[in-house]
């Protein structure tokens, strides 16, 4: 099976280098390459399919003879978690981002095999290219078939922190989400070095950049609800470089919907949308790279990853490539317009866009900062949350107020009169909303905050405006309840509407960003067993500790139940606990009950989830008084462990079960004389409604992507009408 | 608005250094540390956290840090860690909550399993 996997991986390589090279042929009009190519970027996906295939089935079987099962799976990682395993690697996230790849590039091709005959043989030649590199990166860096022998008793077992729901699907989110982009990029590509520089392209991929986005979106939520719940720190998102890596490209991608709307309606900003969409892609392949190398860390940590001298070749290849392109296609893509007035929709999606595209400026640069002062100081230093804050903060605030804007406006240009009519009710919704949080919350002492909310509500009532005003303009023309006119409203326009429905999702979203980043309390406490602590209107009591051990996964629980009063009366009860995980890592020193101790372990948060938010208790036990079992533990395990041969299993097996015991002694003792914990208490108002507004947008996402039944007819319509006309010209 | 970037970054970054470079330095100065924390040297101590950190590339010379905060899950010896502080007495004393472990990307390519570990039996 392995045999034929790799086979299959080689296979691939070579079909990506022909479909590749045919295309290229196929540019120069001949339809038997074109077609060739594209029956080979079929054949591309089988084999990578039958690839993915093989590897997952060994990581469901737990084959250790391969390399990568063992370094990242093992017989005690619960059977789920063995599926989801192979992208916590590097050769299997290179396999999954190739694959991918495969299959998008297969349905794009399909679906346009009689479209576009001059920019597919380009497009499918650079798609062909990327699959080229990741398959070959895969066969000479980072084979995800390569084997060990001999073969080890145990794996290494998936690190404890990646088995949680939202970590097993967030990696196939961003990579979808990174590889999606590398339709329109190809596309654009295609487009220009054809000069066909019309909005045709954006049409046929737009689809595909949306899926990307929605994705990239998905996956960054999910990152950010896994850091949430499980990474123990209580917050949600740290300015890590790999966070902004996700970000960037989501933000670009962002800039480049709105924008290719404007080429679509009005014929202009050609430059500006090739450039977004190249400027997505790199950034896309920067976040691969980012996360698989060692380059933020040091310059000297280059050398670390075999896949990261590659992987900075080919961005630098994509920017410096596609700035050259479009350099010289300057001529060519020239705006067929211009914008008439600055109270128009087009100029606030250009407004909208700069600020989207000053946000990943910032990231960028503060993301990259340690490089960059590294080669103008010689001293490396870094950028904390505090800056990112700083800038990005203002700029998220007139994003959403410039988000409530541009529905509001016609394309072409607005009336001032009509302007001020469209803008007063919301204004005023913004204004009230302000008002009434200055002069009841304590929302004044955060000014920012404070402007947050109002543009927010603004933009959440411009949003209610435009649904009422197309609604009533569906009623007045065929009648119905406000129901039905709405539904119909989202059939007739499900990117307009699904579109909205984003709109209102992220709105919602960074009010609970800003709520929850600025109204924070934060308390670390101390207790024993019967002890209490206030923090703001909660009464926390630690009653008593638990303790569980669970052999199946090779774990032990120290737990503790909280009581927790809120005003006096009963509120909820909390079980915050700390898992500490055998078998997974090396040896931490100090013998091996101390590495049990040291060594991986996770927190499990307790949290009271309400619409007005969320109290989030975490615990470490306070293993101190512990110290001295565990140490003469150690030493009385390590004179029989002397006895040991090593390759001796049945002895070492027998050992490590004598460890369990020790362990399960402690875990006794600390049931019966239970030492102090330390717990970390935060109440984060209004922090639910980040995940609330996420799903909102992710709901609009997926109405705008759902394909509209008359855009499918009138899709075979205009392939009919490109068909006729050819046949007339030919004629 | 560049001008406002270029000049704050220069202004707010604080200096990463390597732990070997701290070892000697004078009390006082605003550092960020990035470095990697030595084997059977952390110590829980009331709701102190103590621990050694030493340079990645792996150097004899290490320096004691004191924290106070929030301990991130990745957080365990031999792994890579990032922390912020000033220098006071040859100790490393850590801000509050500056803790930050790599995403856990990054050291998944570095596990390895340990012959002798614990069993835990029914």
């Amino acid at each position: 099976m392995i045999t034929l996997g790799a086979a299959c991986l080689i296979l691939a390589f070579a079909v990506a280098i022909y479909a590749g090279v045919a295309a290229l042929v196929g540019t120069r009009g001949d339809r038997r390459y074109v077609d060739s190519a594209r029956r080979g970027v079929y054949a591309f996906a089988v084999l990578l399919t039958i690839c993915v295939v093989i590897v997952e089935a060994a990581f469901v079987r737990t084959d250790l003879s391969l390399q990568v099962v063992a370094d990242h799976s093992s017989t005690t990682t619960p059977a789920f978690y063995r599926l989801t395993a192979m992208w916590s690697s590097q050769e299997g996230s290179l396999l999954l981002w190739a694959w991918v790849l495969s299959l998008t590039s297969s349905a794009v091709l399909f679906a346009t095999r009689n479209k576009h005959r001059e920019i597919t043989p380009w497009a499918t030649a650079v798609l062909m290219g990327l699959g080229t590199f990741f398959t070959g990166l895969m066969l000479f860096a980072a084979s995800p078939f390569a084997r060990l022998d001999p073969v080890p008793p145990e794996g290494v077992g998936l690190e404890p922190l990646l088995r949680h729901p939202a970590m097993a699907i967030h990696p196939p989110m961003l990579y979808t989400g990174y590889v999606f982009f590398a339709i329109p990029f190809a596309f654009a590509i295609g487009a220009l070095i054809t000069r066909r520089l019309d909005a045709s392209w954006i049409r046929s991929t737009r689809r595909f950049a949306l899926i990307a986005w929605l994705c990239l979106g998905v996956g960054i939520l999910l990152g950010a609800r896994w850091s949430y719940s499980e990474l123990g720190w209580g917050g949600y998102w740290g300015w890590d470089p790999v966070e902004n890596a996700s970000l960037m490209p989501w933000l670009v991608g962002t800039a480049f919907l709105h924008s290719i709307m404007v080429q679509e309606r009005r014929g202009m900003l050609k430059v500006w949308n090739v450039s977004l969409i190249c400027a997505t892609f790199s950034l896309a392949l920067l976040g691969t790279f980012l996360v698989r190398s060692g380059i933020l860390d040091s310059i000297h940590a280059f050398g670390e990853s075999t896949v990261g001298a590659p992987l900075l070749a080919l961005i630098g290849l994509v920017v410096v490539g596609s700035t050259l392109l479009i350099v010289s296609r300057t001529a060519d893509l020239r705006s067929e317009k211009r914008i008439d007035s600055l109270v128009s929709r087009e100029a606030i999606f250009l407004v909208n866009n700069l600020l989207l595209v000053g946000l990943a400026v910032v990231i960028f640069w503060g993301t990259f900062f340690p490089l960059i002062s590294e080669v103008f100081t010689w001293d490396k230093t870094s950028l904390a949350a505090p800056w990112f804050d700083r800038y990005t903060t203002p700029l998220a605030i007139l994003l959403v107020l410039f988000t409530g804007i541009g529905p509001l406006f016609a394309w072409r240009r607005v009336s001032l009169g009509s302007a001020k009519r469209l803008l007063a009710r919301p204004a005023i919704a913004a204004a009230a909303v302000t008002g009434l949080l200055a002069a009841f919350t304590d929302a004044r002492s955060h000014p920012l905050a404070l402007v947050m909310f109002g543009f927010a509500a603004f933009t959440l009532a411009a949003l209610l405006q435009e649904f009422a005003r197309g609604a009533a303009a569906y009623r007045s023309l065929s009648g119905g309840s406000y129901g039905r006119a709405l539904m119909a409203l989202f059939a007739r326009n499900r990117r307009r509407y699904g579109g909205y429905v984003v709109h209102a999702g992220l709105a919602i979203l960074l009010i609970a960003v800003a709520a929850s980043s600025s109204f924070q309390t934060s308390r670390d406490l101390r207790l024993r067993p019967g002890e209490s602590a206030v923090v703001d209107n909660y009464k926390i009591t630690y009653e008593k500790p638990t303790a569980e051990i669970d052999p199946p996964e090779q774990r032990l629980t120290f737990g503790s139940v909280l009581a927790v009063t809120k005003n006096g009366k009963p509120y909820a009860t909390l079980y915050p606990s700390r898992n500490y995980y055998s078998g997974v890592g090396a040896p931490t020193g100090g013998g091996p009950i101390r590495s049990f101790f040291e060594g991986e372990a996770t927190s499990e948060v307790g949290r009271r989830t309400t619409v007005g938010g969320d109290l989030w208790t975490s615990m470490i036990p306070d293993l101190g008084p512990m110290n001295h079992l565990i140490a003469s533990a150690d030493n009385r395990l390590e004179r029989i462990g002397r006895g040991i041969k090593p390759g001796d299993v049945q002895a070492q097996q027998a050992f490590g079960a004598l460890q369990g015991l020790a362990v399960r002694k402690i875990e006794q003792r600390y049931l019966a004389d239970p030492p102090p914990a330390n717990f970390r208490v935060n109440v984060n108002p209004l922090v639910t409604w980040i995940w609330v507004g996420g799903a909102i947008a992710v709901i609009g996402g997926l109405v705008a992507i759902w394909p509209a039944p008359e855009a499918r007819r009138r899709r075979v319509s205009d392939v009919y009408a490109a068909r006729l006309a050819r046949d007339l010209g030919r004629a | 608005m560049a001008v406002g970037l270029i000049y704050t970054s220069f202004s707010a970054s604080s200096e990463a250094k390597q732990p070997s470079d701290l070892v000697n330095a004078g009390s006082g100065g605003s550092y960020e540390m990035t470095g990697v924390v030595v084997p059977g040297s952390i110590r829980h101590r009331g709701s102190e956290l103590d621990f050694k950190m030493a340079d990645r590339a792996g150097s004899a010379t290490s320096i004691p840090v004191r924290y106070h905060g929030e301990i991130p899950d990745p957080f365990r010896a031999g792994r890579e860690v990032i922390i912020r502080g000033s220098v006071a007495n040859g100790t490393f004393m850590a801000e509050r909550d500056s803790l930050i472990t790599k995403c856990p990307s990054k050291y998944a390519t570095q596990a390895q399993q340990d012959p002798q570990h614990v069993i835990i039996t029914n």
